[in-house]
């Protein structure tokens, strides 16, 4: 009987300093949330835009993390962001899927526009202003050319259009790249 | 010294604990996908069946042992591995989040990888003292660790193999698992220990 006694006493002693040095070491070790995802969402850029097929970067970045998505759907970040996530994930890196298109921005046909503020809600990083009743009007500088405000329009007032070059922000285009080609045909019709 | 060489030889090839003793197979079929993952779980392997060969013996000689209750040695050794095992779980989670991802269900599965409590168990029934423990747990770990590396790589190269369709996968898997254990039984003539 004696014997059942320290058995019992000297497990329970022993699990439960092995419980107080695992919770002393927990408190070393702290995890904040899933530090993937919070890495794979620091590289994406922020516009929530919804391009990649998710409601935002944090969705899109917590399915990169649990595989459910391939690595190259974001293309506001373009190729740079892609490789860093292929990079962090150990993944072959992957062409983003992008048509032969400029970098596009929205705007308002103004005239036409009925001041419902419908695209103001629906655009991800505030490009939009206006007000109930009146002409909303597109910064051009700040649109992403998500597209999302099409479809909201009840008017069909938004056109996207190709966003201009700033001169002071000119550089040569890459060979190759989609902005080549498109400088290129420009000179052609120059040209004609 | 020699002692230490000899039981590294022995453990790591001789009787090797995967393929001579059949100890640990869940993850070595399991983690041998990637040769990454595999690297990985030999280094959590390894930091594990040291410490916990080691645990395990202070246990058994300075309260097991004084206290009369060897009858309780499976639970207290299980409970040390358990421990052990948590511990490098939340340390890979801090450190390596890519890497406890791909390690996954298997760096908890550690605590029920009959390898661990097999060299613990082993280490009391052969009387090891204390540094021959530690270094019989060490050396049965990089054993452990290498048959798994090793298997990763000729798992990786198979993957482009054209092989007969109904090999593909878990089949050829297990015949080269077979392979690699005869080709493991040469090292037998090498020690005796």
């Amino acid at each position: 009987m004696q014997n059942l006694f320290t058995a019992m006493l000297s497990f329970s002693l022993f699990a439960l300093i092995s419980g107080i040095l695992l919770a002393i070491a927990t408190r070393f070790f702290k995890v904040e949330g899933d530090p993937i995802v919070e890495k794979i969402d620091a590289l994406l850029p922020q516009t929530q835009c919804g391009q990649c097929g998710f409601p935002g970067c944090k969705p899109y970045a917590t399915a990169v993390a649990e595989e459910r998505a391939e690595v190259n759907h974001c293309i506001p970040g373009g190729e740079r962001t892609m490789l860093a996530i292929a990079d962090l994930m150990g993944v072959e890196p992957k062409e983003i899927e992008e048509g032969p298109t400029a970098p596009m921005v929205a705007f308002i046909r103004e005239d036409e526009c009925i001041g419902c503020t419908l695209c103001i809600k629906s655009c991800p990083v505030d490009a939009i202003v206006g007000a109930p009743k009146q002409y909303h009007t597109i910064i051009a500088k700040d649109c992403t050319g998500c597209t999302l405000c099409l479809e909201p329009c009840p008017v069909d007032c938004i056109d996207m259009l190709i966003k201009p070059e700033l001169l002071e922000h000119w550089a040569w285009p890459l060979p190759g790249s989609n902005r080549a080609e498109l400088g290129h045909e420009r000179k052609e019709q120059h040209h004609a | 010294m020699y002692e230490f060489a000899v039981i590294l030889l022995s453990t790591i090839l001789v009787n090797n604990y995967v393929l001579a003793k059949f100890l640990g197979i869940c993850p070595f079929l399991g983690v041998s996908g990637k040769v990454e993952t595999a690297i990985g779980m030999s280094f959590a392997v390894m930091f594990v069946m040291t410490l916990a060969s080691t645990a395990s013996w202070l246990v058994q000689q300075y309260i097991l042992i004084p206290l009369d209750i060897l009858y309780l040695q499976t639970i207290f050794f299980i409970l040390i591995i358990a421990v052990l095992v948590q511990f490098i779980e939340m340390m890979i989670h801090k450190t390596s989040p890519v890497l406890y991802q791909g390690l996954g269900i298997f760096l908890p599965l550690i605590t029920t990888n009959c390898a661990v409590l097999g060299v613990a168990l082993l280490n009391i029934q052969h009387d090891h003292g204390l540094f021959t423990s530690a270094f019989y747990g060490l050396g049965a770990a990089i054993g452990f660790g290498l048959v798994l590396i090793l298997f990763a790589g000729l798992r990786e190269r198979l993957d482009g193999a054209p092989t007969p369709k109904a090999f593909k996968g878990s089949p050829l898997t297990l015949i080269t698992a077979g392979m690699m254990s005869l080709a493991f039984m040469g090292f037998s003539g090498l020690v005796k220990f």
